[in-house]
C-alpha cells in the first residue's frame, strides 16, 4: 500500500517535471513574422477577410495559406507593405475590385437604440440612447459590424464617393505595343 | 530689364488674333444663377443663406471655412431659390453645394459696400484680410486664396513681386484685355499688394505677343519707379510661375516648395484688379473676365461674366457654335480641362472657354514611343517623360516617383510634341492623382490604428473603473459586516 503510493507520487513529480522542463526549453516559438504582420494590419478584428481576426488572418498570410490582398480595409497600402515584409510579388488586380463600402444610416428608420456604435470599432458612428445616430465617412473603414447589428436594417452600405478633392483622371487606355 | 533662359518649352500657334481684338463686354444678367460654394483650393465654404431669402449684390451667401478657403458673395440682387447640389464647373462632371440665385435685375450693391479712401494707410494685415473677406482667389486659374499668399511675408523673407501677365496659353486674352483697358486699376491694385506684402520690388512680366498690354502697363507704371515692365520671349509655358520666376532672377525654386522660399511672390494682373476693386470700392469678387473662344466659336469675345452664370449663357451671347465643337474646355488648349455639359456654371478660376473644331484639336491615334526624346527636350522641368509614361503604364509609380513624377508641372508640351501622339501628360496626371489616393489612404490607415487604440484603451479604463468600483463596494459590505458583527458581538 505505501510502497504503491511512493511509486505513484515519485512517478508523477518525475513525469511532471519533465513536462514542466520540456515546456520550457522545447518550447515552440510564436511565429515573429506573424507580429509583424499583425503590427501592419489595421487591428481592428473586423474579420472582412474571413479569419477572425487581425491575428489569426496574419497566421495564414505567414503560413501562406491567404493572400496578402484579403484586407479590405487596409486596401493597397496594407497589401504592398505586407507583401513587402513577406518577399512576395503582389497581384493588386483583385484589391481594388471590391470598392470601399461606407455605412449610411437612414435617419427615418434609426430608432437610438446605440448597438451600432457600441460596436463600431474606430468609433465612426456618434449617436445617444434615443437620438438619431450618424456615421463619420471619414472614420468608418465598411467592416459592416454595424450592419448586422442594427436591429431596424436602418443601416446601409454604399460605395464611397469621389468628391472635387479626390477624384482624379483615370489612367488613359491602353496603348499599342510601346 | 536682364532675362534668364528656362529650359524646354514649346511654341503652338497661339491663335489669340481670334479675341484679342475684342474689348471687354458686359454679359447682360442671366435668368439664373448657380454658385458653387467650393471654387477655390482648400475647404469649401459653407452656405450662410436659406431658400427664399432676398439678397444684394456684394452680400455673403457663404462662409469660408478653415485656414485655405475663401467666402462666396452674391454676384447680384434677388432671390435665393435653392440650395443644393448642381454640376462643378469641373472635368468630373460630379456635383458641388451650389447656392441658386434668381436675379431680379435691379443688380443693387449691398448696403454695406464701402471702398477705403487710402489702403497705404491701412495696415498690412488689414488689407489682407480685406482681400480674404472679398473672397479674392488666385483669378489665373490655380485659385489659391489670395489673402494666404498675402500673409507669406510672416514666414519668408520677400523682396519681389511679379505679376504673371504671361499668359502663355494659346486662345487666351482676358489677361491681356484687362491690362489694356484697365491699367491704372491694375497698378493700382498691384501697388496695394506690395504693400500688403511689405515688398519693394515689382516686376510686371508680359510676353511679347501682346505689345499693347506691354505698351499700356509701361504708361501706367511710369510714375512708379519701383516698377518694371519685363517683355518676355513667347514661349509656352513661360506663365508657370516658378519658370516665370526663374526666367525673370535666374534662381530656382527648390523642388516642390514655393517661390516665396526665394523671395517671390507671383499675382495674377486679374487678381491685382480684384484686390484694386475690393479695397477701394470694397465690391467683393463677383465677376471675372473670360475669353470665350475657338474655331466652333461664333464671335470669339472677352466677356466680363458674374460668376455662377451658366457656360451655355455665355456661348449664347457669343453666337453659339458655327460646328459642333469636337472639345469643349475651361481653360486654354494646354492645360485646360474639358467641361462635361454647358450647363455648368462659370467659377472665380475659369479665364477662358474654348470650342475647337477637329482641326484645332489632336484626334490621332497613339502609335508605340520611338524613342526620339522630343519630350524630353520639351520638358521644361528637366524630366524624361517616356520614362516616366513607361513606369506609369506598368503601373510602377514608385518608380515614377523616384523619376520625378511630382516634379511634373503637367503643362503638356510633352504631349504636343509627341510625334506618336502618346498620352504622356494624361499618364502623369493620372499617376499624380493616384499617388495622392494612396496617400490619403495610407493617412486612414494610420487614422483607423489610432482610432482602433484609443477605443481600446477607453474600454479598458472603462472595465477597470468598474472593476475598481466593484472591489470597493465589496470592501465596503465586508467593512459593514464586520461592524455589525463586531457590535452583536459586543
Amino acid at each position: 500500500m505505501l510502497s504503491a503510493i511512493v511509486s505513484l507520487f515519485i512517478l508523477g513529480l518525475t513525469l511532471g517535471g519533465l513536462l514542466g522542463l520540456a515546456a520550457r526549453y522545447l518550447k515552440v516559438e510564436g511565429n515573429p513574422l506573424t507580429e509583424q504582420l499583425v503590427a501592419l494590419l489595421p487591428g481592428s478584428q473586423c474579420g472582412q477577410c474571413g479569419y477572425p481576426g487581425c491575428g489569426p488572418a496574419a497566421e495564414a498570410m505567414a503560413s501562406g495559406t491567404a493572400r496578402v490582398t484579403i484586407c479590405r480595409p487596409g486596401g493597397r497600402a496594407v497589401a504592398e507593405d505586407l507583401a513587402a515584409v513577406l518577399g512576395v510579388s503582389v497581384d493588386m488586380a483583385g484589391v481594388e475590385e471590391k470598392p470601399l463600402l461606407i455605412a449610411h444610416i437612414h435617419e427615418q428608420l434609426c430608432i437610438g437604440c446605440t448597438k451600432c456604435f457600441k460596436r463600431c470599432p474606430t468609433d465612426a458612428i456618434m449617436g445617444a440612447n434615443n437620438m438619431i445616430h450618424s456615421v463619420f465617412t471619414d472614420a468608418c473603414i465598411g467592416c459592416e459590424k454595424c450592419f448586422e447589428a442594427c436591429p431596424t436594417e436602418c443601416i446601409e452600405m454604399r460605395p464611397l464617393t469621389a468628391t472635387l478633392q479626390t477624384w482624379y483622371w483615370p489612367k488613359p487606355l491602353a496603348l499599342t505595343a510601346g | 530689364m536682364q532675362l534668364f533662359n528656362i529650359r524646354g518649352g514649346v511654341h503652338p500657334d497661339d491663335c489669340k488674333q481670334l479675341a484679342a481684338h475684342q474689348p471687354i463686354e458686359t454679359l447682360p444678367l442671366p435668368a439664373l444663377l448657380h454658385i458653387p460654394l467650393q471654387q477655390h483650393i482648400g475647404a469649401p465654404a459653407s452656405p450662410a443663406v436659406r431658400r427664399g431669402q432676398r439678397v444684394a449684390k456684394g452680400d455673403l451667401i457663404a462662409n469660408g471655412q478653415g485656414a485655405i478657403s475663401a467666402p462666396v458673395h452674391a454676384p447680384t440682387s434677388g432671390r435665393i431659390v435653392g440650395v443644393g447640389s448642381y454640376p462643378a464647373h469641373h472635368a468630373s462632371g460630379l456635383s458641388v453645394p451650389t447656392v441658386t440665385l434668381q436675379p431680379d435685375g435691379e443688380d443693387r450693391w449691398a448696403d454695406s459696400i464701402k471702398g477705403v479712401a487710402d489702403p497705404f494707410a491701412l495696415e498690412p494685415d488689414d488689407i489682407a484680410a480685406r482681400v480674404g473677406a472679398a473672397g479674392i482667389v488666385g483669378l489665373g486659374g490655380a485659385t489659391f486664396p489670395a489673402a494666404v499668399k498675402l500673409n507669406l511675408r510672416k514666414k519668408y523673407q520677400l523682396h519681389t513681386l511679379v505679376i504673371n501677365g504671361a499668359e502663355c496659353e494659346p486662345y487666351l486674352t482676358c489677361d491681356d484685355r484687362l491690362m489694356r483697358e484697365q491699367a491704372d486699376a491694375v497698378i493700382d491694385g498691384i501697388r496695394i499688394m506690395a504693400y500688403a506684402l511689405g515688398v519693394t520690388r515689382i516686376i510686371i512680366a508680359i510676353e511679347n505677343n501682346k505689345p499693347e498690354a506691354q505698351a499700356a502697363m509701361t504708361v501706367a507704371a511710369s510714375q512708379h519707379s519701383n516698377i518694371q515692365i519685363a517683355h518676355l520671349p513667347t514661349r509656352y509655358p513661360m506663365g508657370s510661375e516658378k519658370h516665370l520666376v526663374q526666367a525673370l532672377t535666374g534662381q530656382e525654386t527648390p523642388a516642390r516648395g514655393l517661390t516665396a522660399d526665394i523671395g517671390v511672390v507671383v499675382h495674377n494682373p486679374a487678381t491685382a484688379f480684384a484686390v484694386h476693386e475690393a479695397l477701394r470700392f470694397g465690391y467683393p469678387l463677383v465677376a471675372r473676365v473670360v475669353t470665350v473662344s475657338g474655331g466652333a466659336i461664333q464671335q470669339p469675345r472677352n466677356v466680363r461674366v458674374l460668376l455662377g452664370t451658366r457656360v451655355q449663357d455665355l456661348l449664347n451671347y457669343c453666337g453659339g457654335f458655327t460646328v459642333q465643337p469636337t472639345q469643349l474646355l475651361s481653360g486654354g488648349p494646354m492645360m485646360g480641362q474639358p467641361l462635361p455639359s454647358t450647363r455648368v456654371p462659370m467659377v472665380k478660376g475659369s479665364n477662358g472657354v474654348l470650342a475647337l473644331t477637329a482641326t484645332e484639336v489632336n484626334t490621332q491615334p497613339s502609335m508605340p514611343c520611338i524613342r526620339c526624346g522630343s519630350c524630353i527636350q520639351a520638358c521644361p522641368c528637366g524630366l524624361v517623360p517616356l520614362d516616366l509614361a513607361a513606369h506609369t503604364r506598368a503601373g510602377e509609380l514608385e518608380g515614377a516617383v523616384k523619376l520625378g513624377l511630382l516634379d511634373c508641372i503637367g503643362c503638356g508640351s510633352c504631349a504636343y510634341v509627341c510625334p506618336s501622339h502618346l498620352p504622356l501628360v494624361q499618364f502623369f496626371n493620372y499617376a499624380k492623382g493616384e499617388m495622392a489616393a494612396r496617400g490619403r489612404a495610407k493617412q486612414k490607415q494610420t487614422e483607423t490604428k489610432r482610432l482602433i487604440e484609443q477605443r481600446t484603451a477607453r474600454i479598458e479604463a472603462i472595465q477597470q473603473a468598474k472593476r475598481e468600483a466593484m472591489a470597493a463596494r465589496k470592501r465596503e459590505a465586508d467593512a459593514k459586516k464586520k461592524a455589525a458583527a463586531a457590535s452583536a458581538s459586543s
